[in-house]
């Protein structure tokens, strides 16, 4: 049963740009990215948009429909009634290069930034031994499509481009957490620089990139909330505050 | 303007599984690589890989060796796989595993504290390391951070993160470029701008994936479109077998949206069954009689059975995969399939709603969230999918260096040979990670020994010359509707049941394609043009198409991923052959080529009745080589 | 934020805050010289009376941890930064400050003492327990009574109970700090039913505090006369 929907499309790049009006087909349980290409084979041959998996596992699909933030594969054009307008733009977030597509390289830059994981010296590939309650933690944040709509959602740096460089994003705290709580992981000082130099302290825990999240992952209860807990055991606890500063120990 | 130019030691095209693993062997020996991705880096199709990854660690089951598992490959692969690739797999994959576990991947644990291990289809023990059903995520975020890891000691060694390792995010590779016989460079251009850019590398590995694009309903993604095959068939490499491909007997058809997505077989291994558009359970009728005793011939037996499997058959809807393709495909060519050209699967009138919820939750989600339906209440809609292509580049496989174009690696799905005939699940997440690195090795090694080998410039301009011409030609034929009208030939008469004639009609059409697509023009600038982009991955695909067409045609028996209703037997002769595709220049051609013998020592490592099954009588006397 | 309103009011009244074995929970405990001998904790009152001249209402000696609890609280932060601070208003809705610094320094560095107020906040728990059993006490002091006001103090504690324990702080005292939940297997059990309840953690934080008011107005209603505390037995 195809029905005609009126879809406001975004169009323009770094320069210019303004939203289209387009009136295009949509069949039933079609999501908005199904819609989006039949405007691209029928109306805008090169309307730009990122897409890949359409199955809401490889996170490349990530524009703000109606304002929100979402993954368009995962987004049902019956979830909007039968009169309204869906409005799609690009991720505001980050600079657009074209049409819907946005330049996501600060993600890039980021995960560059975040120190890897360092394996024990003394275990051998095949040697090491985890128990499952041990690494769920860290395998929730493993869930992480990288589609950045967290990034993109996050106000510290949606609606202030200066935070850009002192702020890592809820995208990379969840790796800092992944990285802390991973039962093998021997680098120091993860939860120090996480305040120190990726910014954990400038979220003001709202909670946006939770809700927006498409692999649910409690990103603020799971992660930056018991990041901000492990950074006040080591930063603003006065007994160990003293010992650190009389004893110069290297952190946890 | 001046064209972008980059010098590298090694260009791995490709940025799945494979390609990041070759990327980082090549790095740890002391090299400069570039690593190109068609989309965002982390995106690959790798991630798609649900299952697991097949290494016999024997960490469930310690009688699982690699013996067993090579055993399990050659017989999955109906003993067509070259012997030394499922060789080297079985004996490295489980090293690959534990090196991921050392770069920070966090598998699924059994009691002890080992990598879990779980039972799929064709393994004898259960093999499969997993995290939940995201196995390919986990796989390439490991190595994508594994990537970052080494960029970042570059950095503190050069003060440059990029100096030894960079990511070309949204790259297309047109051409791969030679020099003298030998691999100098590749060429492309930038999906976002359109501009063009050179690579000058005297190694390049190809890690491109799949050719599911090809096929009109496939599990693949837009970038499964072959550029790998098509790229190395242009310079010079061979493909061997293309005619097998793994059809998944359940995808989505229906809605659109999602056609071709994965329904996982556990979907059926819950109780759901499979209707035509009669309400019959059609199962029944396509027992072959090799199953007739392991498989109930009846409704009321089956059914049973998911409640005593000790003392009944199992239902039919559990035949192997090709068994299961092959009856949803005969129902609706029979006119008995759903409008929307597939067959019922429903587990809604069976199963409480909560207890689906509990047991498939995933693909309660994958119904519900993509496409609006509640599997709880109503029937899915499902007909078989193109999953994987088995064949590929021909490669020898210590090296993983293509036969004949010294130069150039190919690593991963792109790469034939391993899996034979049809590939057992889970062994394709451990094929990228064990040729990835050969890959990787074969490339240091050729690139240690040969050294730089410069671009000249007449093949710059022949390669921007391709890219500009179809902005320079008006009123040509359009990408889009060429790719549908290919895909529709592909469906009909290059699909899961194939006959001499269609076969015959398929090469014709396909070449007629060819022939229009030499006049495709593009609208529109070149800054992220999808009709542009289409452009070229429709040119890889019609190479492609051609391959498996003229390998199908050729290949006068059924096995694996190929069946051929005119010829519906096994045949120990054809046992021996491979076909291989080259390319002419104008056209594909193909011819046979014998397989190697196995070699005495992994003879002997099965049954001899068994043997017999595949084998002519003379090789089972010859009993192996040497 | 009327509750805010209301506290500030009753903590400066300093009167009508205990009647016949019930205290309000804004009282409890009751430190000042000021406070009626019942009210105390046994006569224990190290408070002066007067500090600097200045009459202090017994309540503000205490009431400024439980506040202090629920100001640093995660939830409520989120709450009032969206609402109050419109940092951000909602969701993917611009804000309206030119500058955003998030909690890096003063006075919201200060958000990082959440958990000093989450051991108060512990102990006031226990008083207030002890206050609700105390109530179970009839106007002559025998054991063995209960009225409307015990059990809505019962109700109170427990759900500031209920509260304490969901807080996020309390989940990363209690085990999530550990590395390895394996070489600790008590601690993670703990670990992992306060997961349960920090799920619902802005449930049991509006609920706490909607039962700790509506204890303070039937205490202070029972104590100026207006309504009288019905005993069942």
């Amino acid at each position: 049963m195809a029905r005609n929907i009126k879809l406001r499309i975004w169009r323009g790049d770094s320069t210019d740009g303004g939203l289209k009006d387009v009136v295009v087909e949509a069949n039933e349980g079609e999501v908005v990215l199904d819609v989006i290409h039949r405007v691209q084979a029928t109306q805008m041959g090169d309307l730009a948009v990122r897409w890949n998996c359409k199955a809401g596992k490889c996170g490349s699909c990530s524009m703000e429909i109606n304002g929100k933030p979402r993954l368009a594969c995962m987004t049902q054009v019956a979830s909007f009634g039968e009169e309204e307008t869906i409005t799609v733009t690009p991720l505001r977030a980050f600079p657009v290069i074209k049409d819907l597509v946005t330049d996501v390289s600060f993600n890039y830059k980021k995960a560059m930034e975040v120190p890897a994981y360092e394996h024990p010296k003394e275990l051998a590939p095949g040697q090491a031994r985890m128990q499952q309650i041990d690494v769920e933690r860290s395998q929730e944040f493993r869930k992480c499509i990288e589609c950045f709509l967290c990034q993109d959602v996050c106000h510290v740096v949606r609606d202030h481009e200066e935070n850009k460089k002192s702020f890592a994003g809820p995208r990379f705290f969840i790796r800092i957490a992944e990285l802390d709580m991973h039962p093998l992981d021997m680098l120091k000082n993860r939860k120090k620089t996480a305040q120190e130099e990726h910014g954990l302290g400038m979220c003001n825990i709202t909670k946006c990139c939770t809700e927006v999240c498409p692999e649910h992952i409690k990103i603020t209860d799971n992660a930056i909330i018991p990041m901000k807990e492990r950074v006040a055991d080591i930063k603003y606890d006065p007994a160990r505050w003293l010992g650190s500063k009389i004893r110069r120990r290297e952190g946890l | 303007m001046t064209l972008e130019r980059h010098n590298y030691d090694v260009l791995v095209i490709g940025a799945g599984g494979a390609g990041l693993r070759a990327a980082v062997e090549a790095r740890e020996a002391g090299l400069r690589v570039a690593i190109i991705c068609k989309s965002l880096f982390g995106k690959a199709h790798t991630v798609m890989a649900e299952g697991g990854a097949a290494a016999s660690m024997g960490n469930v089951n310690d009688k699982d060796s690699w013996m067993v598992h090579f055993r399990d490959t050659m017989r999955g692969g109906k003993f067509l796989s070259h012997y030394r690739m499922a060789e080297l797999h079985a004996k490295e994959a489980p090293d690959r595993i534990w090196e991921l576990e050392t770069w920070g991947a966090l598998f699924d644990r059994t009691k002890e504290g080992k990598i879990s291990q779980r039972n799929f289809g064709g393994h004898e023990y259960p093999r499969l390391a997993h995290v939940g059903d995201r196995t390919g995520l986990e796989l390439i975020r490991t190595m994508q951070q594994k990537i970052v890891q080494l960029q970042q000691k570059d950095g503190r060694e050069t003060g440059d993160m990029e100096s030894g390792i960079k990511v070309f995010a949204e790259l297309t590779i047109t051409d791969i470029l030679k020099e003298n016989g030998k691999i100098s460079g590749a060429y492309g251009y930038w999906r976002e701008s359109g501009e063009e850019v050179l690579f000058e590398a005297p190694a390049v590995v190809i890690a491109t994936g799949g050719v599911g694009k090809t096929f009109k309903i496939t599990s693949n993604s837009w970038e499964g479109t072959g550029d790998g095959h098509a790229l190395a068939l242009k310079a010079g490499a061979n493909l061997v077998d293309m005619e097998f491909l793994q059809f998944h007997p359940t995808g989505m058809v229906w809605p659109p949206s999602v056609r071709g997505i994965l329904v996982t077989e556990s979907v059926r291994g819950e109780g759901g069954v499979l209707t035509n558009n009669l309400g019959e359970r059609f199962m029944f009728k396509y027992i072959p009689d090799v199953f007739k005793d392991k498989y109930a011939d009846n409704e009321e037996e089956a059914d049973r059975w998911y409640e005593d499997q000790d003392n009944n058959r199992r239902p039919p809807e559990l035949l192997p995969r090709d068994e299961v393709a092959r009856a949803i495909n005969t129902e609706v060519k029979a006119g008995r399939g759903t409008e929307h050209g597939g067959v019922f699967l429903d587990v809604s009138k069976r199963i409480p709603a909560e207890t689906i919820k509990k047991r498939l939750p995933s693909m309660w989600h994958q119904f519900y969230e993509l496409a609006g339906v509640d599997i709880t209440k109503e029937a899915m809609e499902v007909g078989p999918t193109c999953h994987y292509v088995m064949g590929g580049v021909e490669v020898e496989p210590d090296t993983a260096a293509a036969v004949g174009v010294p130069g150039l690696f190919a690593a991963g799905e792109v790469a034939g040979g391993m899996h034979g005939s049809n590939r057992l699940g889970g062994n394709s997440l451990t094929d990228l990670l064990v040729f990835g690195r050969r890959a990787g090795m074969g490339a240091v090694a050729y690139v240690k020994s040969n050294g730089a080998n410069p671009v000249s410039e007449g093949a710059i301009a022949a390669a921007a010359k391709k890219i500009q011409a179809p902005f320079d030609r008006e009123g040509g034929e359009n990408s889009y509707s060429l790719h549908a009208e290919l895909q529709e030939i592909t469906h009909n008469l290059v699909g899961i049941i194939r006959t001499g004639s269609e076969l015959a009609e398929a090469i014709e059409k396909i070449a007629a394609i060819r022939a229009r697509s030499a006049n495709v023009s593009v609208s529109g600038g070149r800054k992220f043009n999808p009709g542009f982009h289409l452009a070229f991955d429709l040119d890889n695909m019609l190479l492609v198409a051609e391959s498996t067409a003229k390998s199908a045609i050729a290949r006068e028996e059924s096995r694996g991923g190929h069946t051929r209703d005119d010829f519906p037997n096994m045949n120990s002769e054809w046992r021996q052959i491979n076909l291989i595709s080259s390319f002419d220049g104008t056209k594909v051609n193909v011819r046979k080529q014998v397989l190697p013998t196995l070699p005495k020592e992994l003879f002997d490592l099965f049954d001899i009745h068994e043997l017999e099954k595949y084998m002519t009588p003379e090789e089972i006397a010859k009993g192996g080589s040497n | 934020m009327s509750f805010v309103v209301y506290a500030t009011f009753r903590a400066f009244e300093g009167a009508n805050y205990y009647k016949d074995h019930l205290i309000s929970p804004f009282y409890s405990p009751c430190l000042s010289e000021a406070c009626l001998p019942e009210a105390t904790i046994l006569g224990f009152t190290p408070v002066s009376a007067e500090i600097f001249n200045f009459a202090l209402s017994p309540a503000l000696i205490i009431l400024i941890f439980p506040l202090g609890f629920r100001m640093t609280c995660y939830y409520y932060r989120k709450s009032y930064y969206r609402s109050f601070w419109m940092s951000p208003p909602a969701c993917a809705v611009a804000e309206p400050h030119k500058k955003y610094t998030g909690e890096t320094r003063f006075p919201l560095i200060f958000q990082n003492s959440h958990r000093y107020f989450f051991y108060a906040g512990l102990v006031l728990n226990v008083i207030l327990s002890y206050d609700a059993i105390i109530s179970f006490k009839n106007p002559e002091g025998k054991w063995g009574h209960m009225s409307v006001g015990s059990l809505v103090l019962l109700v109170s504690s427990t759900l500031l109970w209920f509260y304490s324990m969901s807080c996020h702080s309390c989940r990363h005292t209690i085990g999530g700090r550990l590395k390895n939940f394996s070489k600790h297997p008590v601690r993670y059990k703990l670990w992992s039913w306060v997961s349960v309840l920090n799920h619902s953690h802005q449930r049991f934080a509006w609920y706490s505090l909607a039962a700790v008011a509506f204890a303070d107005i039937y205490v202070r209603q029972v104590a100026t006369g207006a309504w009288t505390n019905f005993y069942f037995f």
